[in-house]
């Protein structure tokens, strides 16, 4: 089970087997269009089956880090390759072992050319490895290659395979990331150099030992817990760096869409947890005010900029704005429940909203347009297609029994205890996520069916195939959250006692409120 | 000196030691002389016995660096050369940026019908004047090195005898570069008058042993001021850099590759020479200096770099963007300075400039692939669509590209990491920060080339750019290098770190 008794390295074929997938498909010639397919399919397939082997050996009731790869990289820089996994990352691991698969079989890159799919493979092929690696990565200078590296494979297919106003979009993206990645940079080394000469005693970038060992100075802690801050918050993206987002969302292929939204944008909120809290405990609850703030700020602006979008796209792209709100939200209130919750929220926003771009494609493919003036009446001729897209919506609005009820709740239950205002502000956000959802869905859904959307097409087998597994996780989440949260909940009690531990922060206990693992049964 | 002495005695010589300077100036000779007396030589054959001397040179060099890590460091022919890993690094750079525009070159001149041993010799010599910059433990000869590099760097730039644009890069080099020279050696003349001697170990000597009086400090701060001046033009850091642009677009794209490489390397490693090994004891007076010059690099080259539309041009502006990058290393260096545990500063310079200098030379070699195939326009325009009619050279300079923008996973990054790592373990926060801000502004100017790469399409009419096999080579190995060192740098790491046991 643990891993020391595991001789075979998943965790690095994890990230290993994506990047043999994109090596032979650009090795592959040009005229076999449908050997890529096959060799991307294979790899990701493959990549999926072993992230779900290790959520199905990952031992749920150790709080640590398992399946612990570590080798010797770079000696003189003390930088090694080391990969773990704990119950706050497994779940974001499964999700794009998941995701993947689905978004490279599912979604044909709408371009009439099969030539210009080798680079598309090779470049979801890439993503995957990259996303993968940030959220195993236990050596802050391994986290940081992986966290730039994705930047790559993004630009090039939001710029190579999106819309109109791609180019820019994705340079905007690219720009606004790499600008808090200078700040993460020049903040990584200082904390390595300050760290060894306070507690740990000789230059490494490996995450645990610094977090365990080094004893950080508050104002120096601050300094360097704000340049890992502000990649992370471009990344999130929490107001008032989300600018970049629905350029970037809408702009990008549908493939692109899902797997930014699915998994790219938790790197975000991932790494304030593990390079935030985690790292610099005394500079999160030092500043959390200013998250918290920030965050109910988002929410109530994402939700507010979604009801106003005329574009679909761009109404699922405000709506993650607002979601993410709630995600950070959990993290910087600091109890058990709410990071729980704010864990839980990651995959179910990766689901629901991964989802929600996939029909939005599915749309655009069948009408070539996003704008909600233009569709009317598809539920009276694609009845079933309306009843996917009702559940993914619900799910995203946070109708209980649906996956995105559980985060919601759980966030909020957990952030009432310790930062009650801002919740009450918040909960304000679910009721507008209703309404902009519901609204799009009754302009897009409902009356009658005017002359261009008469022949929109019934959902096709292909795209219920991929839709099928979503719909599923949405339903089986929201139902039995159980084996999801008994598993992340050892990690999250270890980080809150870490961070008591280190602060003397003392995190409110429930005494009302039963545990979660008990309320999933 | 001498004459003050009562009998004179010839310095040793140690010859084999020596062997890398011999190679490359036996090479130039040899394609000097044997060349005017023979009939032209067939295809290509100047090129590789220019790529093979400096292959020769490098390999010499390697050896030395094994003598030295067994016998440790000395100082040659009287202690006017250093015998030391930082001047066999520099010799090493040079030798393989030389090797790398040879082969660049070749096709160059063959497709133009210019073929012949004069701009090939002059690399040569321009080499060997770099590497004599980069081992020189005294002032005058450092200050030989660098004109046996600037004269012949004048006479490349001007080498295009057909563009105007390249007798004006030519002319304003040759007027500019001058002046910088004159700066530098009344900064030499007046260190001289306040130390009593241009040999570095001397030197440093003479801070250790005498009493300062009031007049020798200004003297050296005077010096120091001058020699500043003269290293910045050569590095072309801003405000001395105004020539680059002009000079890096008139030249012929190969000579632009060598001034981007050997001509940085040669200069910032007589910066370090001067500043960081013979005047560490003024190490807080010229720092801010460097600072300062490292700042305005930094921010002008990127900001500059942005706002053009000529490849060239930007990359021009983009090598001074490095320059910046560079200096933040140097000034790292500045901290400790001739003490025991000198810090990183002096290794992560050495590898900037490897890595640096491949890069750039693979950069600039694709540049000259473009603008052979459209008549010499190296504007972003030129580039349009390059991806769909030569997907590998595409991806080639992809990979430098992003490389020169510091992602990771390519040597570009190690190289920028090594710079900031020294910063930031000096504490030098501010200027780290603005190294990368700086470096995300530059990152725009290098995906503005990847846009007209790989998202824009060119004009139908476009032939497929020729890619002769010398150049693909050329641009194969440096783009394999990148990425090698991107992924595997621990050996080079490993040995840039002793680069900061030198001769003195």
């Amino acid at each position: 089970m643990n891993g020391e008794a595991l001789d075979f390295p998943i965790l690095s074929m994890l990230v290993f087997m994506p990047v043999a997938g994109a090596v032979i498909i650009t090795l592959l010639s040009k005229r076999r269009p449908e050997y890529m397919k096959l060799v991307a399919a294979v790899s990701s397939v493959a990549t999926g089956a072993m992230s779900i082997w290790l959520t199905a050996e990952f031992n749920g009731h150790e709080s640590g880090f398992q399946f612990v790869s570590k080798h010797s990289w770079i000696e003189q820089w003390g930088i090694s390759w080391h990969l773990g996994v704990d119950g706050i990352s497994l779940f974001l691991i499964l999700l794009t072992g998941v995701l993947f698969p689905l978004a490279i079989l599912g979604i044909d890159p709408h371009n009439d050319d099969p030539a210009k799919n080798k680079p598309y493979l090779a470049w979801l092929l890439l993503l995957e490895a990259g996303v993968m690696g940030s959220f195993m990565s236990l050596d802050l200078f391994l986290f940081f290659v992986f966290f730039e590296i994705v930047l790559v494979p993004m630009y090039f297919l939001i710029g190579g395979w999106g819309y109109e106003g791609r180019v820019q979009a994705a340079t905007k993206f690219f720009l606004y990331t790499m600008i808090g990645s200078a700040f993460m940079l020049v903040s990584i080394m200082a904390t390595v150099f300050i760290a060894s000469r306070n507690g740990v005693g000789h230059v490494t970038f490996d995450l645990v030992e610094i977090a365990e060992h080094a004893e950080f100075a508050a104002s120096t802690g601050r300094w360097l817990f704000f340049g890992f801050a502000v990649a992370f918050a471009v990344k999130v993206p929490i107001f008032p760096l989300h600018t970049w987002l629905p350029d970037a969302h809408t702009q990008a292929p549908t493939a692109g869409s899902v797997v930014l939204a699915g998994v790219m944008l938790k790197l975000g909120t991932y790494g304030l947890l593990r390079f935030g809290l985690y790292l610099f405990p005394e500079a999160s609850l030092w500043s959390r005010h200013l998250w918290l703030s920030l965050a109910v700020i988002g929410i109530i602006y994402g939700a507010i900029a979604a009801t106003m979008q005329k574009d679909l796209k761009r109404l699922v792209a405000y709506s993650s704005v607002a979601h993410l709100g709630f995600i950070v939200l959990g993290i910087f209130a600091v109890t058990s429940q709410s990071i729980t919750g704010a864990v839980m929220q990651m995959v179910n926003h990766g689901v629901s909203t991964g989802a929600l771009f996939l029909l939005v494609g599915m749309i655009y493919e069948r009408r070539h347009t996003r704008q909600i003036a233009d569709l009317k009446g598809i539920q009276s001729v694609a009845p079933i297609f309306a009843a996917a897209f009702m559940i993914v919506m619900l799910s995203s609005i946070g109708v209980p029994g649906l996956n995105g009820f559980v985060g919601e709740y759980l966030i909020l239950i957990g952030s009432f205890m310790s930062a009650r205002w801002y919740v009450v502000v918040a909960s304000t956000g679910v009721i507008l996520a209703a309404l902009y959802l519901l609204w799009a869905y009754q302009r897009v859904f409902h009356g009658e069916p005017d002359e261009a959307n008469k022949t929109f097409a019934e959902l096709k087998l292909k795209e219920a195939a991929v839709l099928l597994p979503f719909i599923a996780v949405i339903v089986f989440a929201g139902v039995y959250p159980k084996p999801i949260l008994e598993r992340i909940e050892p990690a999250v009690d270890a980080l809150i006692t870490h961070v008591e531990d280190k602060t003397g922060y003392e995190s409110p206990q429930p005494a009302a409120v039963a545990t979660i693992s008990e309320e999933g049964e | 000196m001498l004459a003050q002495d009562d009998f004179f005695l010839a310095p040793g010589i140690e010859w084999f030691h020596l062997g890398p300077v011999i190679a490359l100036v036996s090479g130039a000779l040899v394609l000097l002389v044997v060349g005017a007396l023979t009939p032209r030589w067939p295809r290509g054959l100047y090129a590789y016995v220019t790529a093979l001397t400096a292959a020769v040179a490098g390999g010499l060099a390697v050896f030395n660096w094994n003598d030295i890590t067994d016998d440790g460091v000395s100082t040659l022919v009287g202690g006017a050369l250093a015998f030391d890993t930082f001047a066999q690094m520099i010799t090493i750079t040079v030798c393989a940026a030389t090797l790398l525009v040879a082969l660049v070159t070749d096709d160059e001149l063959r497709r133009a019908g210019k073929d012949g041993p004069e701009v090939y010799a002059l690399f040569l010599i321009a080499a060997t004047g770099a590497v004599v910059m980069g081992s020189a433990n005294d002032l005058i000869l450092l200050f030989l090195g660098l004109e046996t590099l600037s004269l012949a760097l004048y006479v490349l730039a001007a080498s295009d005898r057909e563009r105007p644009t390249s007798q004006e890069a030519g002319i304003k080099y040759f007027v500019l570069g001058g002046f910088a020279s004159a700066f530098f050696l009344y900064g030499i003349a007046l260190i001289y008058g306040g130390t009593q001697s241009t040999n570095i170990g001397e030197i440093i000597g003479s801070f250790q042993t005498s009493v300062l009086l009031d007049g020798k400090d200004t003297l050296v701060l005077a010096g120091i001021a001058l020699l500043i001046v003269g290293l910045g033009f050569k590095v072309a850091a801003v405000p001395f850099h105004m020539w680059t642009p002009d000079v890096y677009q008139g030249a012929p794209t190969n000579v632009t590759a060598f001034m981007a490489s050997v001509g940085k390397a040669g200069a910032f490693a007589a910066m370090l020479r001067v500043l960081v090994i013979a005047l560490p004891f003024h190490r807080d007076d010229w720092r801010p200096a460097i600072w300062v010059l490292a700042v305005l690099s930094l921010v002008i080259g990127s900001v500059l770099a942005v706002v053009q539309t000529d490849v060239k041009r930007m990359l021009a502006y983009s090598s001074i963007s490095h320059a910046g990058f560079i200096l933040v290393g140097v000034e790292a260096a500045g901290h400790n300075a001739g003490e025991l545990a000198p810090g990183d500063g002096m290794p992560s310079v050495l590898t900037y400039l490897l890595l640096y200098s491949v890069l750039t030379v693979g950069s600039f070699a694709v540049v000259s692939l473009v603008a052979r195939n459209n008549g010499g326009d190296t504007s972003l325009d030129a580039f349009k669509g390059l991806a769909q009619r030569r997907p590998t050279i595409a991806l080639a300079l992809t990979v430098f590209l992003l490389a020169q923008a510091g992602v990771p996973l390519t040597s570009g990054f190690i190289a920028k990491w090594g710079v900031i790592q020294a910063a930031v373990e000096e504490e030098s926060y501010a200027i780290a920060i603005i190294a990368m801000v700086a470096a995300v502004v530059a990152a725009f100017l290098y995906l503005r080339i990847m846009v007209s790469t790989w998202l824009e399409t060119g004009a139908e009419s476009t032939e497929r750019e020729a890619v002769p096999f010398s150049t693909g080579v050329a641009v194969f190995s440096a783009a394999a290098f990148t990425l090698l060192i991107g992924v595997w740098p621990g050996w080079l790491l490993d040995a840039a770190e002793s680069v900061t046991t030198y001769a003195k």
